[in-house]
């Protein structure tokens, strides 16, 4: 549920008990005022009748309520002396609603002439039942109007008012570390959103800043260790030439040098995948897949023929694509030399082209491979020592560069896709 | 043959004088690039390597002055950093090649032996070793005046152990040099023995012969 139509929830929820509250006392504040100016004017008619008595005394004979609004009935003096006025309720039949009616009654008493009489005054009142269903009714069409209102006073108002949050958060939402895209945030006069807004520059520009300097790190560190790595290389070498050396001598230095020579590779490799990933292959081509297949597979004709492997290029369409052409040899390469290296000795490997799909199949250990690991830094598969680990990784750093879809499959035999977009 | 190896890390520098002079040429070194500057604009080389990163300096410029002197040096870039940028741009400002760090001391060998080749005889040149007479413009060897069928990889492993003769090459500086950097994964450097068996084979006439030592290379050694 959006934020806006939560406050609008909790907000028609109060306001269900606080509008019943309302019209309960508001009704009877109503009532209260209604009787008050009611029996006022009853009081007020007294008045008026007992001036009209010296004018018209005839109208002192009227004992029931079907010619007038009053009745006068005589009374002793005792009575006149105890009597209390007194307004009370009672129903009446009204002729025009065809029903007993609620009926204001003013019960007094005046002195005519030295006779008392007792003075009844009615006049037609609220009927409470109508009033009540009338105020129910409004009160149900102004609470609907306020829920109406606010929601669309949030929807308006609150809308243009949270408008920066929204920004933000659609921003953070769509924020790759690895794209390098920047946010950007709305202005705001609203505090809480100029804190928020310059939390996430802050926090996103520190993220960003160590990843790339990270990134940095793996190719200045992979830098630094290339001449190291030269001088005991060469040094080494030069030390084998010019000692008279025994064959165990020269086996155990042959062994040293394999493993600087394994180093080197893995630095090479660390610092490819960081040139990759800083972006520093810009030239681009169009690049005939085929075409480069057919040149890599040459190259590894000696190992291809070493190992008894039989390769099965089956090219029924060109697939070409614009991008480094030495990224694409890398791809390639990588590929092909995985299934020569991890193929079984006298196995076949099948390499596909199709419109869109470049695969390779190749038969090794005998059952399929870890489908979310294949792809990540430093996944050995078997034991081959030599292997850096990086092969697929830096595959997946090029795939990811220029939108390729890089897939692994097992049906016996080992399968890896490279889908175009 | 003058050589004059302009590089800052000394041990590095001590590495290819040594491997230099081993070969008999005349090496002399500069670990700065004033030096370096002062030696360029003093004395003739036949090649010149360059290290393109020095503490006072950018290597790139030093080629710039040995080009604009014009004394057709050949220059060899050597960096540890491998970058397409600096590789391109000294290639364009003519240099004649460019050596990453790190490299086998065969392959820095073969290196200045293909510039030194170059620049000096125009490419027509032949190199005779023992009854074996090679023209490398056309890859083409004789073998006292017979011509030698060699398809393009055994071709490729003579002229490198020729280019290192007497030297140990190892199998893995040669895998790199014939088969290039993309094989060096393989599991085993196997795949190089029926290559040498096969030229070997095809040697058989020849004053010269391929020494397997202890399985850790190869060496030439010329009768």
């Amino acid at each position: 549920m959006k934020l806006l139509n939560h406050t609008t929830k909790y907000l028609s929820l109060l306001l269900l008990p606080l509008i019943t509250l309302w019209a309960i006392a508001f009704y009877y504040a109503m009532l209260d005022e209604i009787y008050d100016s009611l029996d006022d004017g009853l009081e007020n008619q007294k008045i008026l009748l007992q001036r009209r008595i010296s004018h018209s005394p005839s109208i002192i004979n009227n004992t029931d309520f079907n010619g007038h609004a009053y009745t006068f009935r005589p009374i002793s003096k005792s009575v006149f002396e105890n009597f209390k006025e007194s307004y009370r309720d009672t129903l009446m039949y009204m002729y025009n609603e065809d029903d007993y009616e609620p009926v204001r009654i003013f019960e007094s008493t005046l002195k005519h002439e030295q006779n008392f009489y007792k003075l009844k005054i009615i006049t037609s009142m609220v009927e409470e039942d109508d009033l009540i269903s009338d105020m129910v009714k409004y009160l149900i069409i102004l609470y609907v109007l306020l829920v109406i209102s606010i929601l669309i006073l949030n929807n308006i108002l609150l809308k243009k008012i949270w408008k920066p949050f929204y920004y933000s958060i659609a921003q953070l939402k769509n924020f790759k570390i690895e794209k390098e895209n920047k946010i950007k945030t709305k202005p705001s006069s609203i505090d809480e959103f100029i804190l928020l807004n310059k939390t996430i520059t802050k926090l996103i520009k520190k993220s960003s800043d160590s990843y790339t300097e990270q990134k940095h790190f793996i190719e200045n560190a992979s830098h630094e260790l290339q001449t190291p790595l030269a001088i005991s290389i060469n040094k080494l070498e030069l030390f084998i030439e010019n000692n008279s050396l025994n064959e165990d001598q020269i086996k155990a230095l042959a062994s040293v040098l394999d493993n600087l020579n394994r180093l080197t590779r893995l630095n090479r490799s660390l610092l490819l995948l960081s040139k990759i990933e800083n972006k520093q292959f810009l030239a681009e081509e169009v690049v005939h897949f085929s075409q480069l297949t057919s040149q890599i597979l040459e190259d590894f004709e000696d190992l291809i023929t070493h190992k008894s492997i039989s390769v099965n290029f089956d090219t029924s369409s060109d697939l070409e694509i614009t991008m480094n052409k030495d990224l694409a040899i890398v791809l390639l390469t990588n590929f092909i030399k995985n299934a020569i290296v991890h193929g079984n000795s006298h196995s076949v490997i099948h390499i596909q082209t199709k419109s869109k799909l470049w695969s390779i199949t190749n038969i090794g250990q005998p059952n399929a491979l870890d489908q979310t690991e294949i792809f990540a830094r430093f996944k050995k598969v078997g034991s081959n020592k030599k292997s850096t680990g990086l092969g697929l990784a830096i595959n997946k750093a090029i795939a990811t560069k220029y939108n390729l879809e890089l897939t692994y499959s097992y049906n016996d035999a080992h399968i890896l896709s490279i889908h175009f977009p | 043959m003058k050589i004059l190896i302009i590089e800052d890390e000394p041990q590095m520098m001590d590495n290819m004088r040594q491997t230099l002079e081993r070969e008999h040429y005349q090496v002399e070194t500069a670990s700065d690039f004033k030096t370096a500057s002062e030696k360029l604009g003093v004395y003739d080389y036949d090649c010149i390597l360059l290290d393109i990163t020095l503490p006072d300096g950018n290597g790139l410029e030093l080629l710039e002055q040995i080009k604009s002197q014009g004394n057709g040096d050949g220059v060899i870039i050597v960096s540890a950093k491998d970058s397409l940028d600096d590789r391109l741009k000294g290639l364009n400002l003519g240099a004649d090649d460019y050596l990453p760090k790190p490299f086998h001391n065969a392959e820095l060998n073969a290196r200045v032996k293909a510039v030194l080749r170059r620049l000096h005889f125009d490419g027509h040149n032949q190199i005779d070793i023992g009854n074996i007479t090679i023209h490398p413009e056309n890859r083409e060897v004789n073998i006292e005046n017979e011509l030698l069928e060699l398809n393009r990889k055994e071709y490729d492993i003579l002229m490198y152990l020729i280019t290192n003769k007497n030297r140990l090459v190892t199998k893995s500086a040669l895998a790199e040099h014939v088969w290039g950097d993309h094989i060096d994964q393989t599991d085993s450097f196997d795949f190089i023995y029926s290559q040498i068996k096969n030229l070997r084979k095809k040697l058989n006439k020849s004053t010269i012969t391929i020494e397997a030592v202890y399985g850790v290379g190869y060496k030439l050694n010329v009768d």
